[in-house]
């Protein structure tokens, strides 16, 4: 690891103080994937600003209804939250997916949606990788790329996003609360993550000198009719190679309101709401996710080694959408799928 | 320590920080230290303080030897910086058992034959006395999901979760 130095912010404004103050700095909330990232020798922030004890640890209900989640909150108190479980236990679901219990303890909301790929090449400092070292080239696209993305690729990048907590929060209509030395402002979700195009270097639509205060959630949880499906190396404690957060509103077994999010594919949580459209006033059965499955994946398009990925992907949404409708979602431990 | 003055892409180097004096209670005792900040609380504990019982397994948080209890919730100690724990409640293994006696967790390793190496054991039995904490596991299948931080490559995971299992019940009973 590479010498740095550290300060604790004292309040928000004191941080967006130090963030401005020296280029490259960085702030350190949880750690669990900054400080992975250090040792590897592909982040070398010359400073941290330390937020993690920033007063932004509440879950509070707003006035629409929704829930408003501190960026300090850990993954594992968000996951067992009684509203998270009550109302929105697809996301509930989502966060007990990833990662360990340790490190669910540790993660923070807002640094969860900040982690970054584990592209091999990218934790590789001897291999080229645009995303690290911008202009290098991609090691991924002609290497070894089973863990890779099949959607929203470019000739600059293939990675994945490694979050399951994003997937969830992308199908929920999360919005993101941003503040910034000239105020703050508001992210769909869907406008925090970028795809890689000809700048992989940026994961995210924020700025160098901007933070996560919070996430906001609608009041739409989808309570009833939800999964989230996981399939991985692993049974547990192992990134996705593909996932799938499936909600559902169903009115005398008609679909009213669908949501299909994948994780594991693409440089973001990938969601396409025209296949989500083509659900909606038609009857909650296999032909209907059929005809989603091939919509969300009509661009895929495979590698050497991730090919596989597409059928996956197919198998994995119908399943999980069949699971939404049943309500009977997937338990995250008894891995068994039914 | 070479590698901490290698020189910046930009070919600055960044001016050694001065050491940063905090405080942590670990196992029940004040102590102080001065580190640096890339001094995680892995090294902290084992290298300043010679709390050598927890072991640093990959350093990368994807095998949980180093896991202690950071006011009462198990975290990975590789994983974070000991000035960022500034104040924190500690406890290692060394501090499970009390007054002699082995923590109810321990006697149950012990009963099930829970451990070859050993290597994995101070991580497994820290994890383990947080999963309790948490009361979020109670069948088979929940105490392995939530003991998967937790690699052991000698494989006596029946045995592990077969001593968790007696813990527990010992405690509610």
């Amino acid at each position: 690891m590479i010498n740095f130095q550290y300060a604790r912010a004292t309040d928000l404004a004191d941080a967006l103080r130090q963030i401005a103050a020296e280029p490259g700095a960085k702030f350190i909330a949880g750690g669990t994937n900054l400080i992975d990232l250090m040792k590897e020798d592909v982040e070398r922030p010359p400073r941290l600003i330390d937020i993690s004890r920033l007063p932004l640890r509440e879950v509070e209900q707003t006035r629409h209804g929704g829930l408003l989640i501190g960026a300090l909150v850990p993954n594992s108190d968000l996951a067992y939250h009684p509203l998270i479980e009550r109302h929105y236990p697809l996301l509930a679901s989502a966060i007990l997916a990833g990662a360990s219990a340790q490190l669910r303890n540790m993660a923070s909301t807002g640094g969860n949606l900040l982690q970054r790929t584990r592209c091999y090449y990218f934790y590789d400092t001897a291999t080229p990788c645009n995303k690290r070292t911008p202009g290098s080239g991609c090691a991924a696209r002609y290497g070894v790329n089973r863990i890779h993305a099949i959607l929203g690729t470019s000739d600059a990048c293939i990675a994945t996003h490694p979050s399951d907590m994003c997937v969830a929060l992308a199908a929920l209509d999360a919005q993101v609360h941003v503040a910034g030395p000239s105020g703050g402002r508001t992210l769909t979700f869907a406008d925090l993550h970028r795809l890689p195009g000809t700048t992989p270097e940026r994961d995210t639509n924020l700025a160098a000198d901007e933070i996560i205060t919070a996430v906001e959630l609608p009041e739409r949880g989808f309570a009833a009719n939800y999964s989230y499906l996981k399939i991985r190396d692993r049974l547990s404690y192992a990134f996705a190679l593909v996932s799938v957060a499936a909600a559902l509103e169903l009115e005398h077994g008609t679909i009213k309101e669908a949501r299909l999010a994948l994780g594991g594919v693409a440089h973001k949580p990938w969601r396409n709401v025209s296949a989500e459209a083509a659900m909606r006033g038609e009857p909650a059965n296999r032909a209907t996710f059929a005809r989603a499955a091939d919509a969300i994946l009509r661009d895929a398009k495979g590698f050497a080694h991730n090919a596989f990925k597409i059928e996956l992907a197919r198998r994995a949404i119908l399943r999980a959408l069949s699971q939404a409708a049943a309500g009977t979602p997937q338990s995250q431990s008894v891995k068994k799928i039914r | 320590m070479a590698r901490t003055r290698r020189k910046r892409p930009n070919g600055q180097t960044i001016p050694a920080p001065e050491k940063i004096t905090i405080s942590l209670t670990v196992n029940g005792a004040p102590r102080e230290l001065a580190v640096a900040p890339w001094v995680t609380l892995l090294d902290a504990l084992r290298e300043r303080l010679g709390l050598t019982g927890t072991k640093k397994g990959c350093d990368h948080g994807q095998c949980g030897a180093c896991t202690v209890l950071v006011d009462g919730r198990r975290i990975n100690s590789c994983m974070t910086f000991a000035v960022m724990q500034d104040g924190a409640k500690v406890t290692t293994v060394e501090g499970l058992a009390r007054d002699g006696t082995l923590h109810p967790l321990q006697q149950a390793f012990i009963d099930h034959d829970a451990f070859q190496c050993g290597s994995c054991t101070s991580g497994q039995l820290c994890s383990a006395a947080g999963l309790i904490a948490e009361g979020r596991a109670s069948t088979v299948e929940e105490i392995r999901e939530l003991m998967s931080g937790n690699l052991c490559r000698c494989g006596a995971y029946p045995n592990i979760v077969a001593a968790i299992q007696q813990a527990m019940e010992r405690q509610r009973s």
